[in-house]
């Protein structure tokens, strides 16, 4: 059988490689998706717990995070669209405006 | 070794693998399908838990809605040849990769020395919650005002995607 | 696990593969002749009796003809999407029953392949990510036709897994289970016996279609034509193959495909159509049932065979109709397809939800 330690090291590896994208990519698109990746990973805790401690909690906030993670993907994209049609690129470095 | 942790073994190779080439990855749609193979992983982990409500809507949802959206947007915009984005190392990056494996380190120390989760057995109960019946029940009795809420998150979450990504009319 | 059930798992994938590349195969072959008959040619005639072996020589034809890859595509993605498709369009076909249960090897063997307990959910993860073969395809051969094609095809079939998923919850809600199987059982009964319920002024329909057998087609008749509907959408068939329009984008997203690369978009497509002709038999159409058919004192055997002779009559009388369709109606124009997803499918079907609901709690 697996012990849960095993499920949530797998959970945490991906939450710290979804980080260090978030970090040092600078493709806005990319940091997007470590931060699903990153959201993912959340959600592998969430089920591990859920079925190890028999709680149906965990699961259900699993599914709200998916639904988050729907809405949030809609308006992230969107708002990508707008700035590329704005500035023509979508690097994370030049789009600069808002800072002071 | 019997087939179940085979098969997690696998599957966890898998997910962590296609994570590290979504961060890794230059071209945006190629990384997308390193998520999108991350994604099929995370739903045999979640049937290996016995969960297998979650596990197919990891799939429609993440797989088949989410990862097509974004698809579709880089698409859109193109951004697939799109090699003048060049990413050198910076300093900002080179602390942000301590601190994150600072934390895997902290996190791998406190899993592995944390005695009540080593031996933990899969719950008697994992195979009944994880059916649509016993979620759909949870779903309409004890969540329900989260769940209707989310509704709302979705109708705020549409228009503010057709509100931003509308063209002008100027 | 015991070696009855994996060797009986594996007679009944090759059962259903072989019938359904057979049947792809005899299909491309009916397509032709059939739109022969109705443009007033003859159609492929030459190669065997009836012209019966031209898929065969086709095949030999795209597996012998050579791969070209466009120097700038990418690599990896323009072999991959091929096999995206055709997977998806082979795999769906294993949680829809064929036939009801048969005698062999010594015991009742259920006509499914994989007996799981969240059957539609299943399809709609697969319709889902079906959109990938297609997608991929039109992106990764970097031809502006093929990612016209590849976007026109994302945008489509989005909008039109939604009306699908939300058409099949009409009928989860009358059956109350996601397996198909019980789908299907439940659709056996007369129809005399739900309509017992029916308000006094309207009793005198009983006698009248009391001995329909109750499919589901009869009470869900927005979500069953709604359904259809979305299925010629997901399956890219006409009036809605806008992904490969010949006269805008020349081949859409196959464009830069050849042999049997190409082979295989063209296999899944006919797969697809089968498949999902199969998906609206068991959901709407009562699947393998035949009403009278025990009344006819046949024995168990041959009752089972009925089944799946009648499961295989009705899915390839829908096959036909998707054919004649195509060669009966011309191409939506992208902003009508997108007018009808969004304006008119996606209400109603959210409507017939509402609608099955009200009726329910009022029969129950």
């Amino acid at each position: 059988m697996i012990p849960l330690s095993h499920y949530l090291i797998v959970s945490a590896t991906m939450f710290v490689i979804g980080s260090v994208g978030v970090l040092s990519r600078r493709n806005a698109i990319i940091v997007f998706l470590s931060i699903e990746l990153m959201l993912n990973s959340v959600n592998l805790t969430l089920m591990s717990f859920s079925s190890f401690l028999g709680d149906v909690t965990g699961q259900m906030l699993a599914f709200f995070v998916m639904t988050v993670a729907a809405a949030e993907a809609a308006v992230g994209l969107a708002i990508i669209i707008a700035l590329f049609r704005r500035k023509q690129t979508v690097n994370l470095d030049e789009i600069n405006i808002m800072k002071w | 070794m019997t087939i179940e942790s085979i098969l997690f073994y696998v599957l966890s190779a898998g997910a962590v693998g296609s994570a590290l080439f979504v961060v890794s990855r230059r071209n945006p749609v190629v990384a997308a399908l390193w998520l999108i193979f991350n994604f099929f992983c995370l739903a045999g982990l979640y049937l290996s838990l016995h969960a297998q409500f979650i596990a197919v809507i990891q799939i429609i949802v993440y797989a088949g809605a989410i990862m097509v959206l974004f698809l579709f947007v880089i698409m859109l915009l193109n951004l697939g040849d799109e090699r003048r984005l060049v990413e050198g190392v910076t300093p900002r990056k080179v602390v942000g990769g301590i601190l994150s494996i600072a934390v895997l380190v902290e996190l791998w120390y406190v899993f592995l020395g944390t005695p009540s989760i080593q031996h933990a057995a899969l719950g008697n109960r994992a195979t009944e919650i994880g059916t649509v019946e016993h979620i759909g029940a949870q779903l309409f009795t004890k969540f329900l005002l989260p769940f209707e809420v989310t509704s709302l998150l979705l109708t705020a979450a549409i228009v503010g995607a057709i509100v931003l990504a509308k063209r002008k009319l100027d | 696990m015991d070696t009855t059930f994996v060797l009986l798992s594996i007679a009944k994938i090759a059962v259903v593969w072989g019938g359904v590349l057979t049947g792809a195969a005899i299909l491309v072959l009916a397509e032709r002749r059939i739109s022969a008959w109705i443009q007033n040619r003859l159609g492929p005639n030459r190669v065997g009796p009836f012209g019966l072996l031209q898929s065969a020589a086709d095949v030999v034809k795209l597996l012998f003809k050579e791969d070209i890859v466009p120097t700038a595509a990418n690599r990896f993605v323009h072999d991959f999407a091929p096999m995206i498709s055709i997977t998806v369009a082979l795999t769906t076909f294993a949680v829809i029953p064929f036939g009801d249960t048969i005698e062999a090897f010594g015991q009742n063997v259920k006509l499914i392949v994989a007996d799981v307990n969240i059957g539609m959910l299943y399809i709609l993860a697969l319709t889902g990510i079906g959109v990938y073969g297609i997608t991929l395809a039109g992106w990764s051969s970097n031809n502006k036709y093929s990612l016209l094609g590849g976007l026109r095809s994302s945008a489509q079939l989005i909008s039109y897994e939604l009306s699908m998923g939300l058409s099949i919850i009409g009928v989860i809600m009358i059956s109350g289970t996601l397996r198909l199987d019980e789908v299907v059982m439940h659709q056996t009964a007369p129809l005399a016996h739900s309509m017992q319920k029916l308000p006094s002024w309207l009793q005198w329909l009983i006698p009248v279609a009391g001995w329909l057998p109750s499919w589901n087609v009869f009470f869900q008749p927005i979500g069953f034509i709604t359904f259809v509907v979305a299925s010629f959408a997901e399956t890219n068939r006409l009036p809605f193959d806008l992904p490969e329009a010949e006269p805008e984008l020349v081949g859409g997203y196959h464009t830069e495909y050849t042999g049997m690369k190409f082979g295989l978009f063209f296999l899944s497509e006919y797969a697809n159509m089968i498949t999902s002709s199969a998906l609206i038999t068991t959901l709407f159409l009562g699947g393998w049932h035949l009403p009278f058919a025990e009344s006819w004192g046949l024995s168990p055997f041959a009752l089972s065979l009925v089944k799946i002779g009648t499961f295989f009559v009705k899915v390839t009388i829908l096959v036909v109709f998707y054919i004649i369709v195509r060669w009966t109606l011309p191409r939506f124009r992208y902003d009508q397809l997108m007018r009808l997803g969004w304006k008119v499918m996606l209400p109603l079907s959210i409507a017939n939800i509402l609608a099955t609901g009200l009726l329910l709690l009022w029969w129950s």
